[in-house]
């Protein structure tokens, strides 16, 4: 039955180990006196590496993710917040992060790892409100940074100066939060980085147009963490032309993620972690999700090209840009990371159902998969609009209720039934 | 003394489509209490705060996720539904996600000629935020003066700005009459001058305090004050819910919410740049909990409020699903907690189970007297 060859990702050992580095670095930190912050995977990342190459960060919801996929755990922690008092439909993400440090349990053995400081950024309900629980909890002072100041395309000089002025404010807390100088040096090459890295991300989810695809969802989730662990580091942005270049020499190969490939789909939010599964049960039907409005535009900077078409933006660097100075280097910070795809749509769910209908046309898609994502109040905003929109241009879409980071919240046979029903309605039958 | 206050609650939108026949005037549909409605006052534009019926209603599933709280559905029922046909325009304050969403599908299938999405910040902590409001109330003047078709001058601005202002004087001249032993007025009452003052004619509406004002120190209450209580949490203008808790043995003395105190409770500082002088006030408002980081600004003024109105106990609602309260209600109880202040939490929807609660609110009200009974 197999159209096409396949193997697997070359790339996925080092992966693995890259992500362990990570936590690891975090947890040992204070052993060789670096420092440990905690925020968001949306965090300005490259702005705390001015105060040196031993400042490691634990980005909330890849942790809390990866808690998600720990489903006995993640009841442990969720249990415990809720024994806290907090109410069940908060952010799952936020809970599970709660309950771990609540636990005093870090999800990969030993006592949970008190940060330094808090540094977040704000653009739903809870980003704010999640760092300032923790740095009260944990007696740590806490700095965010508010850039909802609209969609990319309305961007104007006072809503990019508010955010550049933010993190002015910013590096002033930073050196008094840590005693240490700044150094912007530092800042400029991790800013050069985290455009590197989302920019190349950009370009391997581009990639994934090819039949077949190089890449299925679920590998790229262990690929995409990186922009959410951190975008700026020079490690991860070096990796990142690595899975590039493994992406070209696939699809010069004809290897694909799927050998069945005859159906291709997109989903929108954050998978239901504790139940992957879902997308090797697409396989059965010969189909496969090439991604995700979340894979490709939560860590990947995009820019319409010249032909049309939505590739990876040029970078400064590309463009030839030295950076020079701190004010202009977080000028660039800003102005790319409000560029950043998946933010457009806590303004107007519209523009997110353009940028899906885009793909669907642009990777040949076959249809669109929405999570109605109890766990994310941010990037479920507007998903009926969505489904509405998505079917209003005759894009065949299927819902399924659920939640990232709850396990208790999915209802995994009831989803299997909704993609019997779907993949019917697509006219595929499972392969023998 | 207050049954006009009533009259206008109860028949909100009898009042705009009155209000825009006798006065040719615009009106326009304000989406959360951060609107500035100095500017459209300014521009001889009625603002009329968009709010649910608290009525059950079946028509905002196709867009709106089931998820999100019940205030933004409502809201949106009511546009669906038809109830505001007569706004010519509607504007959405940057707030919380849930209502934003409302606004949108407004915009996308309620059809309003004119929609504006002001980009309220929500780090009203940072010192860039004034700044940044002000520049964002430039372009909203624009789009109010494309809408009314002339030039919002300085002179308007200043007018704008001293009705306004006017209004919240006479408010806070309302709440210093529930401070005492035995106050002058119920909480049920003060909502309704409240929340009315969201939809009339603010000199309308001031002229009507004013009467209320010059009563209200003769006035003799025929009922007992009982706990003295603060109302605390998400948006509320259940007045069911009121009326029941002050029936059992409790008034409202003061409150902390987007429809009550938090809307009125600061000024407009005149200021050469009364654009800045506006977006200052806005910023530095008490804040709704979706803006309140890094520090907690809103908690030390709920202390003060508790302290100046003498308050025994709080009831702590909160909108099911409310994310910014939720995040605050935990922190907040404990606060009240620590300066003696029980508080009895409760989770609201589109209606309200009045039994329940009722049976829950006297479990509450019986620890104030229990000095009473042992």
């Amino acid at each position: 039955m197999s159209k096409y060859k396949t193997e697997p990702l070359k790339c996925w050992q080092k992966a693995k180990e890259l992500r362990e580095k990570y936590y690891k670095d975090y947890q040992t930190a204070h052993e060789t006196g670096g420092l440990r912050w905690t925020g968001g995977a949306w965090s300005f990342d490259a702005i705390p590496y001015g105060l040196g190459d031993d400042v490691y960060p634990l980005t909330g919801e890849p942790y809390a993710a990866s808690i998600a996929f720990m489903k006995d755990f993640s009841l442990e922690c969720l249990e415990a917040t809720e024994a806290k008092g907090w109410a069940r439909d908060l952010c799952s993400y936020m809970r599970n992060y709660w309950g771990s440090m609540y636990l005093d349990k870090w999800a990969f053995g030993g006592p949970f790892p008190k940060a330094n400081f808090a540094w977040q950024d704000h653009i739903c309900c809870s980003h704010g409100k999640w760092d300032q629980h923790v740095a009260e909890y944990e007696k740590i002072p806490y700095f965010c940074i508010d850039v909802s100041v609209g969609p990319y395309n309305d961007l104007d000089e006072p809503k990019l100066k508010y955010v550049v002025d933010q993190m002015h404010e910013g590096i002033e807390f930073l050196e008094k939060a840590t005693g240490r100088e700044y150094d912007d040096e530092k800042l400029i090459a991790a800013v050069n980085n985290e455009c590197r890295h989302t920019s190349t991300w950009a370009e391997i989810c581009m990639l994934n147009k090819h039949k077949p695809a190089p890449l299925d969802e679920k590998s790229m989730y262990s690929l995409y963490v990186f922009g959410t662990l951190s975008k700026a580091k020079k490690e991860f942005a070096d990796f990142m032309e690595e899975v590039r270049d493994e992406m070209k020499y696939r699809i010069d190969n004809e290897i694909a993620a799927l050998p069945t490939e005859r159906c291709r789909l997109i989903s929108d939010t954050q998978p239901p972690w504790a139940f992957l599964k879902v997308f090797r049960y697409l396989e059965k039907f010969g189909a496969i999700s090439v991604g995700s409005l979340y894979t490709f535009a939560l860590v990947g900077i995009w820019e319409d090209k010249p032909d049309g078409t939505w590739g990876p933006r040029t970078t400064p660097a590309q463009q030839g840009i030295k950076i020079e100075t701190r004010d202009q280097a977080l000028r660039i910070l800003a102005d790319w990371n409000l560029s950043k795809p998946e933010w457009q749509q806590f303004y107007d769910p519209t523009i997110k159902t353009r940028m899906m209908k885009r793909i669907y046309d642009e990777w040949e898609l076959d249809g669109v998969m929405l999570h109605l994502n109890r766990g994310c109040e941010g990037l479920s905003c507007g998903i009926m609009e969505n489904h509405w929109g998505l079917t209003h241009m005759d894009v065949p879409v299927m819902s399924f209720e659920g939640n990232m980071g709850d396990s208790r919240e999915f209802d995994e046979s009831r989803t299997m039934d909704r993609i019997d029903s779907f993949m019917e309605r697509l006219g595929l039958k499972k392969l023998d | 003394m207050f049954s006009q206050f009533k009259e206008w609650y109860d028949k909100r939108h009898e009042y705009a489509r009155d209000w825009k026949q006798r006065t040719g005037g615009k009106v326009m549909g304000c989406f959360c209490s951060y609107v500035p409605e100095e500017m459209l006052v300014a521009g001889n534009i009625l603002p009329v705060r968009v709010l649910g019926s608290h009525e059950p209603q079946n028509v905002t599933e196709p867009y709106l996720f089931g998820m999100y709280c019940p205030f933004c559905r409502d809201v949106l029922a009511q546009g669906l539904k038809g109830k505001y046909n007569y706004l010519d325009g509607i504007t959405l304050s940057q707030s919380c996600i849930h209502l934003r969403q409302s606004y949108v599908a407004w915009r996308e299938h309620v059809k309003v000629p004119h929609d504006y999405y002001l980009y309220m910040p929500n780090k009203v902590q940072t010192k860039a935020a004034t700044p940044f409001l002000k520049s964002e109330l430039e372009k909203y003047q624009a789009h109010i003066e494309e809408i009314t078709g002339r030039e919002l001058t300085d002179d308007d601005l200043d007018r704008g700005i001293k009705i306004v202002n006017r209004n919240r004087d006479l408010m806070h001249q309302v709440y210093e009459h529930r401070k005492g032993d035995t106050p002058k007025l119920t909480g049920l009452e003060a909502m309704y001058m409240t929340v009315s003052a969201m939809w009339v004619d603010k000199e309308e509406h001031s002229a009507e305090i004013e009467k209320v004002l010059a009563q209200l120190p003769d006035r003799q209450m025929d009922r007992d004050t009982g706990a003295r209580l603060l109302m605390v949490g998400s948006e509320n203008d259940d007045i069911a819910f009121i009326d029941m808790v002050e029936s059992v043995g409790a008034t409202f003395v003061v409150d902390d919410h987007c429809t009550g105190t938090r809307w009125f409770w600061n000024k407009v500082e005149p200021n050469d740049d009364r654009l800045y002088a506006i977006a200052d006030r806005y910023v530095k408002r008490p804040p709704c909990p979706t803006k309140d980081w890094e520090e907690r600004w809103r908690f030390p003024h709920i202390v003060q409020l508790c302290k100046d109105f003498n308050v025994e106990g709080a009831i702590v609602i909160q909108q099911k699903f409310c994310d910014p309260h939720e995040c605050d209600i935990m922190p907040l109880r404990k606060m009240l907690d620590d300066n003696s202040i029980p508080s009895l939490f409760l989770e609201f929807d589109v209606t309200v189970p009045i039994g329940q609660f009722k049976v829950r609110v006297e479990a509450f009200l019986e620890m104030f007297g229990v000095d009473d009974l042992f």
